[in-house]
């Protein structure tokens, strides 16, 4: 087995197929911020408690911070910055701004990577529901309420569609 | 986080091979051992990333009964699947009530089990006395803040809690656990794999190093079971208790009943006096049952702030088994 302690990561992210060279220590987190300057995706507590750096890992919802960039090659990655489309924001970024779901807004692309891949599990049948599979994004403005409203007026927008 | 060399293993005779080396560890889904490099828990030299080997997540049922999980297989994948819900529900129950959604889609069922113990004094920024974390500095939960710790098995040396909840789950199971070695793999009773902290807290477990936990092995389905977790907050968050059970039903009558606790030992705590009372016993005669759990809890040892744990763990068992029953789909 080849062991490296430097290696180039390949991998595709909102779209486009990067090539970026890492140390084997680097989490996806950081490849995404300090490699690609995509910093909508934020780091809180850098230890999988806060789930400000939840993006989606080949379609699935993962904390950034908890896999090593090395462990994401060739996987397909969404950020935060890849869910608007044709300059149109994605149902649940308004449906965040339609209830005032956030204050200061840092844990809020968490939140929305959250809520997106929630819908689409089909986890969003209830308020209860909600917060039961929503509970990995802390919001310390306290937010909560606002974002359930939020999630549950987006999750009927997308059955709508 | 000290620097390291990454591998991919591609097949699981390379893992085995090169996981052998000393200082070298297993990486799969990377929750654990990631906090472990950030707090120089471990400092590894060499990273073997086991995720790229085939067949190893799926879940499959054995001829005769019983399920085989790969363990690869990420949690979430696990509590949803159609088998798991209809004829394990303790264990899908268990899983949904760890971690967060995203925790869960990175997690793995081999893995988790493994986790080291949430004592603030283990995981500390800033190094403080741990016989786990540098064996011989002492414990400093044995008389510090230990109201989370354990009641059970405990010793001088060391008053941690395992917190797995799917470890509990599949120890009330008798799940098996299947081993991998370069010298040839075992198949380890669940309730074995973790052993008590004695004289040597740093070791939690009986896996030899380089072993790897290759799949986890069901018997027969256990319909009428349960997971009751009690925390200080209802999701996302780690049991001050948690209660596991699987009953064998002959109408109302127990013809077989297996409790285990979570978050009360260094290891899942099987209640194995209770289990031979309540054989015969009706699953709503709660005097018994009561009495029987009681039985159980004669070498229970509370440390200075954690008293309350006796009574909320006898409580939390009764509950557990009152749901186990009326669990059945």
């Amino acid at each position: 087995m080849e062991l490296r302690s430097h290696l180039t990561v390949v991998l595709r992210v909102n779209g486009l197929v990067h090539q970026v060279p890492v140390d084997a220590r680097t989490t996806l987190l950081d490849l995404l911020r300090e490699h690609l300057e995509l910093t909508g995706t934020k780091k809180g507590c850098n230890f999988g408690e806060c789930g400000a750096c939840t993006v989606h890992l080949n379609g699935r919802r993962v904390n950034g911070c908890l896999l090593l960039a090395a462990s994401a090659d060739g996987a397909e990655v969404t950020t935060i910055e890849g869910v608007a489309a044709n300059g149109k924001l994605h149902p649940v970024q308004q449906a965040f701004i339609d209830h005032d779901a956030f204050q200061c807004g840092f844990c809020t692309p968490g939140q929305v990577m959250s809520a997106v891949a929630l819908i689409r599990e089909g986890h969003a049948r209830s308020k209860v529901q909600i917060r039961e599979w929503m509970s990995g994004n802390l919001c310390r403005c306290s937010s909560y309420s606002q974002i359930v409203s939020a999630v549950e007026a987006a999750a009927t927008h997308a059955k709508e569609d | 986080m000290d620097s390291f060399v990454y591998g991919r293993a591609a097949e699981i005779g390379e893992a085995l091979a090169d996981g052998i080396a000393t200082n070298t560890v297993f990486l799969a889904g990377g929750t654990e051992l990631l906090n472990w490099l950030r707090l120089g828990i471990a400092k590894p030299a060499r990273v073997i990333d086991l995720m790229q080997l085939k067949g190893l997540a799926d879940i499959v049922r054995l001829p005769g009964g019983g399920l085989r999980i790969g363990t690869l297989a990420r949690l979430n994948d696990v509590a949803l699947n159609d088998d798991v819900v209809r004829d394990y529900p303790v264990l899908s129950e268990a899983i949904l009530k760890s971690a967060s959604a995203q925790l869960r889609n990175l997690a793995t069922i081999g893995g988790n089990p493994l986790q080291k113990t949430r004592c603030g004094y283990f995981r500390a920024e800033e190094t403080l006395p741990c016989n786990k974390r540098k064996p011989g500095s002492g414990c400093s939960a044995l008389n510090g803040i230990n109201d989370k710790h354990a009641i059970f098995g405990w010793s001088e040396a060391c008053v941690a809690t395992q917190p797995s909840d799917p470890a509990t789950a599949l120890a009330v199971l008798d799940a098996i656990y299947v081993t991998a070695h370069r010298d040839g793999g075992r198949r380890i009773k669940a309730v074995d794999l973790h052993t008590l902290p004695g004289d040597t807290p740093h070791i939690e477990n009986t896996l030899r190093h380089g072993e790897l936990i290759v799949g986890v092995e069901l018997a027969a389905a256990a319909r009428h079971s349960a997971y009751l977790k009690l925390r200080e907050r209802e999701s996302y968050e780690y049991a001050i208790v948690s209660a596991a059970v699987a009953l064998d039903l002959e109408g109302d009558r127990i013809s077989r009943t297996r409790i285990a606790l979570g978050s009360v030992a260094h290891k899942p705590w099987r209640l194995a006096q209770a289990e031979r009372l309540l054989v015969g016993i009706s699953a709503s005669d709660s005097a018994v049952i009561r009495k029987a759990l009681d039985a159980s809890f004669g070498d229970a040892k509370p440390l200075m702030h954690n008293a309350y744990k006796i009574t909320l763990a006898k409580n939390a068992a009764e509950r557990a088994i009152r749901l186990a029953a009326r669990a059945s789909s």
